[in-house]
């Protein structure tokens, strides 16, 4: 077989050869592509599967919400629906999406209606169509991999980067995605290789398969020439890679002498395995709706990773941020999964104030555990003074509860996200100790610009003369002011806006691991009083 | 045996609605004469005891439904699917 090469857009720098492995996706839940066969059985489970669990749904249920369920499975039995489906099965379409686009047809058709009352019905069928997908995917389930496979798939879910093993490397390749999703994020921390915006040949993509995530180059069927030229330097990568992190690391100076803040962005206790706390100043970002994803409602597994993340910081501030699900991060039974615009709607604090009880119990492991060493609370997608205030009435209120009770804790500074542009021009507006700017959420919102859509990436850019403003403005107040402000997006750590930043007036960068030694060789070669 | 047929319109506001289809069709399922309906005398026939057909149809108030049947209980089908668009599907 002959190398194949194609390209997209490098999300996660790195080298990697491994099979390919085609996922189907939803909300984090994967299957893989059977035989025709087994593709046309899997669906009529599913399609039963619903059907059953409707019936039971609605003996629960009364009146018009029964009714319209009873509808649906009238609608789901009739034969007539999945007619189309089986011949494109023969074909070779996986089950997923030879459902999908019957569905989609039959959808489209009321949707064409002139009737509202018709046009109304589309929804029926969109739940019809996704509660058979969602019964095809069986739930959230880890995919068996042995290891070192390059998953290959349409886009991924965080939820899903999250539920699989990487502890033997592997690799992403996306037909769509973007490099500035959660997900892309995920894969940097840790340093998974990812190449996305492959376009539709990711279906196509199959047997051994090199890829560098930097270049975004895919090579399939690699020859053996290829193969052995670029093995020699991963090895050599992956092992420099591990010294330079178990390195102590040099100091941020810049070359002009201004001392530079360098903190980790982290999203598990894995991603700080490696390293050294010297080699950082602290942790500047805790991504809790990861971090303690499986322990939300649990405040003991909480309080114990939040103490083993104190203990490995030695005394250098942790910054924990609390639960921010919602936008492109789903979290079931949290997230409200019905918002046609999720990164404009219930995301970060707005969630949190909305499900007290989960807030408090995260509230409580993070003052107890603050008796272990410097830990500092960050609310979220802060928006209005009234959400600090709401977030600093919980705190006081479980802060008694543990005084009452006499349950040892310690006191913390408590911070916010600049996200939100109409915060990042007026932060004086908020009682809060310090500040973070969350550059990649301030960009799209500043630039209208979805973070998640490949398409208008050009257009999410950071160093945009309005957003570094809006940067300026925030940084500029905490030097008057000396309240502290970082940047924990991935602007921090882009070699090309570091220096955009610190001209900006920022002294503190947060940073994911991976990036740690090249964000601090970037800032020594830097000179701040330059004038271009 | 030749087929039967009857007509009735549409007086419900809805029209041939997922409620009404699914009524319409949950009635003739109880028949084993061939049934099917038609917005217009010359066809297009569809299965009357397939909701989703029915609700292709996309059939509005004022419209008058057709039916044809074949079969041994053909006739009273027809009575009762008549009567049940003339009731309005029973509909509030």
């Amino acid at each position: 077989m002959t190398e194949m090469h194609f390209s997209g857009t490098g999300a996660s720098s790195g080298l990697h050869v491994g099979q390919a492995i085609i996922v189907g996706i939803i909300d984090g839940n994967v299957r893989e592509k059977l035989g025709p066969e087994d593709e046309k059985s899997a669906l009529q489970t599913a399609i039963n599967a619903a059907i059953a669990s409707t019936v039971n749904l609605m003996a629960t249920l009364g009146g018009g919400e029964a009714d319209i369920l009873g509808i649906q499975n009238e609608l789901l039995s009739d034969d007539v629906l999945t007619e189309p489906v089986w011949p494109q099965i023969e074909a070779g379409i996986s089950a997923h999406d030879a459902w999908h686009s019957a569905m989609d047809i039959e959808i489209a058709g009321y949707l064409a209606s002139q009737d509202e009352y018709f046009r109304a019905r589309s929804t029926d069928l969109i739940d019809i169509r996704d509660r058979v997908s969602a019964h095809l995917l069986g739930g959230p389930k880890q995919l068996a991999l042995a290891g070192g496979e390059i998953i290959i798939a349409h886009d991924l879910a965080p939820s899903l980067f999250m539920a699989i093993d990487w502890s033997h490397g592997g690799g992403i390749i996306l037909g769509a995605g973007s490099t500035t999703s959660h997900v892309a994020m995920l894969a940097r921390a840790k340093s998974i290789p990812m190449v996305i915006g492959v376009g539709d040949i990711w279906k196509d993509l199959q047997g051994a398969i090199l890829m560098d995530g930097g270049q975004g180059s895919i090579i399939v069927n690699p020859s053996s020439e290829t193969t052995t030229l670029l093995s020699a330097e991963i090895k050599v990568q992956s092992s420099s890679h591990a010294r330079e992190i178990l390195a102590k690391g040099d100091r941020a100076i810049t070359a002009d002498g201004v001392k530079i803040s360098v903190m980790l962005n982290i999203a598990s206790l894995d991603d700080i395995a490696s390293i050294d706390a010297k080699a950082c100043d602290g942790v500047g970002l805790t991504r809790t709706e990861f971090f303690v994803r499986d322990g939300i409602l649990h405040e003991d597994v909480q309080f114990g990773r939040y103490v083993a993340l104190l203990k490995w910081a030695k005394g250098r501030p942790v910054t924990i941020r609390t639960i921010d699900a919602g936008g492109d991060k789903p979290l079931e039974g949290y997230v409200s999964p019905s918002e046609t615009n999720p990164f404009l709607g219930q995301r970060g604090i707005r969630l949190s104030l909305l499900h007290l009880d989960i807030f408090k119990t995260q509230l409580r492991a993070l003052l107890r555990a603050a008796a272990f060493g410097p830990l500092k609370i960050m609310l979220p997608m802060v928006t209005r003074p009234l959400d600090v205030e709401d977030a600093r009435a919980a705190v006081n209120a479980v802060k008694l509860e543990l005084l009452n009770t006499g349950v040892p804790y310690g006191e913390c500074e408590l911070g916010m996200m600049v996200e939100v542009p109409a915060v990042a021009l007026c932060p004086q507006i908020f009682d809060v100790d310090f500040y973070s700017i969350g550059s990649n959420d301030l960009t799209q919102y500043a630039t209208a610009a979805s973070r998640d859509n490949g398409r208008v990436a050009d257009y999410a850019d950071t160093s945009h003369p309005g957003v570094i403003a809006m940067i300026e403005h925030v940084a500029n107040y905490g030097n008057l002011t000396g309240k502290p402000v970082s940047i924990c997006g991935d602007a921090g750590s882009n070699p090309r806006l570091i220096h955009t930043l610190l001209k900006a007036g920022i002294r503190t960068l947060s940073v994911p691991p991976a990036a740690l030694l090249s964000t601090k060789a970037v800032i020594r070669s830097l000179n701040l009083t330059d004038r271009i | 045996m030749s087929a039967v047929m009857a007509s009735a319109q549409i007086t419900n506001e809805i029209g041939l609605h997922a409620r009404p289809s699914v009524k319409l069709t949950q009635l003739a399922k109880k028949f084993s004469a061939k049934l099917e309906v038609a917005t217009s005398q010359e066809g297009p026939w569809v299965d009357a005891k397939s909701p989703v057909k029915i609700m292709r149809l996309k059939a509005v108030q004022g419209e008058t439904l057709f039916f044809r049947a074949k079969g041994n209980d053909a006739t009273d089908a027809l009575g009762e699917l008549a009567a049940l668009v003339s009731r309005k599907f029973d509909e509030a």
